[in-house]
């Protein structure tokens, strides 16, 4: 049997059982009905006690969300969304009077992210990396607080951050992504539940990963994570979010808004590693995950990098974009998306040059398989001011089975006659003779498929933290194992 | 070791083996030589269990077991190595990484746990320094921008780390120089015990002044049409293969 066909084989025997992190976790929840209405925004804002200056800007974005048109899906076929039908707030009893320690969190709460490898408690934290866990709508913990609390570091859920650093919030919340940018970021802005805040300030290295571990748990519910993260002069952060969520049979929204603002000289790496449930092989179920990610490199010298590894979701729509104010910065896109059985991906980057001097690159791979569709679509657009402007596109797709698509949508726009604009893209099929090659040496057809798609995907899975890539590596692999491998 | 019987193999629905007798015994090295496109390399990938050639009729016993009903990585994992004729180039995966995921794989196979990573670099140090290739290629991605040389020693190097019951080299000698001749020639005597076998393949007599075979076959047309002891390899290399086949 040709390689190939084993592996299509293989994949088709995939059913949602293989995917490991579907179980869900018995809680007490507290939801308020279903519906999107000014009630359910005042609900939240009141749950979570926020000042009158936030609850007058969800309210806002939310007259903002009823006036915009809805996005046009280019390459994905996405079934009109009923806003009514869904819950928008839903959070575990046992965590709504803010438990003050470990100790008052339910111990099934706490459970559950020890099955998904991430433990909470101090003694089993994981070294070098300070956690945020979000559980449907709320922070659960945040580990490492005090450490970085002593560097000036501030870490902490974005609920917490409205109470605690307003000035911070009011300045840069909305600043990157603006509430009328799009329906699903004013959205997301009458509605945000949680996420993480993030202040490095002047001067300061940040020693530790940090990172936000997501986790839909609630029937029906939407999690609508904020992230804001700011770098501020000369200081350094490395960041990374990871998500799984339980198999359901019907799809769950998660409309992420992540804004990154970078002052002079400063750099923020940003890591996604996501695997939201993709749904069964016939596309029941699974996770609709649009996201708005953006990065202002607003200082001089300043950078911002994204890099992500996208297997999970039945449909994933994110395009992590950079905007290069500042003279001399630098934006970076490295990005894996693996597509399988029925999933779509379309995903990309802008990257915006407005700054002299500045320049952008962008590394794309793409990998199809099952009757998946895998698209990369990106924009670079180099303004008149951006003198000496650069910018290399590099985006290569591979296909596994007759079945997939891949396509690659490059939009390139200069009005600056001093810069230039590489782009090179590639489409292959998964070769049999590498293949034929690796199992002559012993290997098993998925674990050759899976170590020529690790290959493939090199120069992306190296920008991750080290603690990371070996994960990513590992999830490359079993995603291609229903799917790829 | 392995014994092949009445072998017609066809792709494509060209038969290009065409009633093929070997049998190989443990401990022997035999020499296969040949006009091009007599079938040599049909005949590896055969053996390895390439997919797309059709077995039309025959045998082949390896161990005493059906080799034609074992997937190709099964047949790697019971000892069976082919040194690639044109090695594959797999961008993006470290020579090292690769072949301690193929000895781990092997180790997996056989119920043993994986070489601790100490033991490993150990072995693939002695091992690459009797093949004379630098730590410093083992970090590059296997094969990829190696010389046509250089990927044959890194055949070599994968196979005396895998150490096989049964290796089919198939040219494995053109494209070395002379010293990475001798070298290769020395790398496959020294794995040579009496419990394993080869097949070697070549153009060449002078591979075979190296590696001293037991049995010289010439395959003409998909069937071997002369056996004999070394002496024939000479023979062939004065009459040339057309004179050989008629007196055969
Ligand atoms: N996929 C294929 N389709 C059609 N013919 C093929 C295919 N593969 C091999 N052949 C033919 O089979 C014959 C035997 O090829 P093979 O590679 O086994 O020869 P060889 O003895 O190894 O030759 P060389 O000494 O040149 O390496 C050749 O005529 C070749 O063209
Ligand atoms: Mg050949």
């Amino acid at each position: 049997m040709a390689a190939t066909e084993q592996t299509i084989k293989q994949v088709n025997t995939l059913g949602s059982s293989d995917y490991k992190y579907g179980f869900s976790t018995e809680v007490d929840e507290i939801r308020p009905p279903k519906g999107l209405n000014e009630e359910i925004i005042k609900f939240i804002s009141a749950q979570k006690d926020e000042p009158e200056w936030m609850l007058e800007w969800r309210l806002n974005a939310f007259k903002v969300f009823n006036k915009l048109p809805k996005p046009q899906w280019a390459k994905l076929n996405i079934p009109e969304i009923d806003y009514q039908d869904c819950y928008y707030y839903s959070i575990p009893k046992s965590l709504k009077d803010k438990p003050k320690s470990l100790d008052e969190i339910d111990p099934e709460i706490l459970k559950t992210y020890e099955k998904l490898g991430i433990p909470l408690k101090e003694q089993k934290m994981l070294s070098g990396i300070a956690v945020d866990a979000v559980f449907d709508s709320v922070s659960v913990a945040t580990t490492y607080k005090k450490q970085l609390s002593d560097l000036g570091i501030v870490f902490c859920s974005i609920s917490e951050a409205v109470k605690t650093h307003p000035e911070l919030v009011k300045k840069y919340l909305g600043s990157v992504i603006p509430v009328s940018d799009h329906s699903f970021a004013a959205l997301n802005s009458a509605v945000f539940t949680d996420g993480s805040f993030i202040y490095i300030p002047e001067g300061v290295r940040c020693p530790v990963e940090l990172s936000t571990y997501f986790r839909i748990n609630a029937m029906n519910t939407g999690q609508f994570e904020r992230t804001l993260i700011i770098a501020d002069k000369d200081s350094y952060v490395s960041y990374l979010e990871g998500c799984t969520a339980p198999m359901r049979d019907e799809n769950q929204l998660h409309a992420a808004n992540v804004e990154l603002v970078a002052l002079d000289n400063a750099e923020i790496k940003y890591s996604t590693v996501q695997n939201w449930y993709p749904g069964d092989k016939e596309g029941k179920g699974g996770i609709y995950n649009f996201v708005t990610k953006r990065g202002a490199c607003r200082g001089k010298n300043s950078k911002i990098s994204w890099t992500q590894v996208e297997t999970g979701s039945a449909i994933t729509w994110k395009y992590p974009s950079c905007i290069l104010q500042g003279d001399n910065s630098k934006g970076e896109f490295y990005s894996v998306a693996i597509t399988n059985n029925m999933q779509q991906a379309d995903t990309g980057t802008k990257m915006i040059h407005i700054g002299k001097n500045t320049s952008s690159k962008i590394i794309s791979k793409g990998i199809s398989a099952g009757k998946a569709n895998n698209t990369y679509r990106g924009l670079v657009n180099i303004l008149s001011k951006a003198k000496n402007a650069r910018n290399f596109t590099q985006c290569d797709s591979l296909l596994i089975g007759n079945q997939c698509g891949a396509h690659t949508v490059p939009y390139i726009e200069s009005s600056n006659s001093d810069s230039m604009v590489e782009h090179e893209a590639t489409t292959s099929k998964i070769n049999e003779d590498q293949l034929f090659y690796c199992q002559q040496r012993g290997l098993n057809s998925e674990d050759a498929v899976g170590l020529i798609v690790n290959g493939f995907c090199k120069e992306v899975l190296q920008h991750l933290p080290m603690e990371f890539a070996v994960e990513a590596q590992k999830l490359v692999a079993i995603s291609l194992e229903g799917s790829v491998g | 070791m392995l014994e092949i019987k009445n072998l017609h193999v066809s792709i494509e629905e060209k038969k290009i083996i065409k009633g093929l007798d070997l049998s190989i015994n443990k401990g022997e090295v035999h020499a296969l030589m040949g006009p091009n496109g007599s079938g040599k390399s049909t005949l590896s990938y055969v053996l390895s269990g390439k997919d797309k050639y059709e077995i039309n009729d025959g045998t082949i016993d390896y161990n005493g077991k059906n080799l034609l009903e074992l997937d190709v990585d099964e047949r790697a994992n019971e000892g069976l190595f082919l040194a690639f004729q044109y090695p594959m180039e797999i961008p993006g995966v470290q020579t090292s990484f690769f072949l301690k995921t193929a000895i781990n794989s092997k180790r997996k196979y056989l119920g043993q746990s994986e070489m601790d990573a100490l033991e490993f670099a150990k072995l693939m140090k002695s091992k690459a320094e009797e093949l004379n290739i630098s730590t410093e290629m083992l970090k590059r991605d296997l094969n990829v921008n190696y010389s046509g040389g250089e990927k044959k020693k890194q055949e070599i190097l994968q196979m005396s780390m895998l150490s096989p019951k049964m290796a089919i080299l198939d040219e494995t000698d053109s494209g070395l120089d002379i010293d990475a001749l001798r070298i290769v020639s020395e790398g496959v005597n020294k794995l040579r015990n009496s419990e394993n076998s080869f097949l070697v393949i070549t153009h060449y007599q002078r591979l075979l002044n190296y590696i001293k075979p037991d049995f010289v076959h010439i395959i003409a047309d998909g069937k071997i049409v002369k056996s004999g002891d070394y002496s024939l390899a000479l023979e062939l290399e004065e009459k040339g293969y057309e004179e050989i086949s008629q007196t055969a």
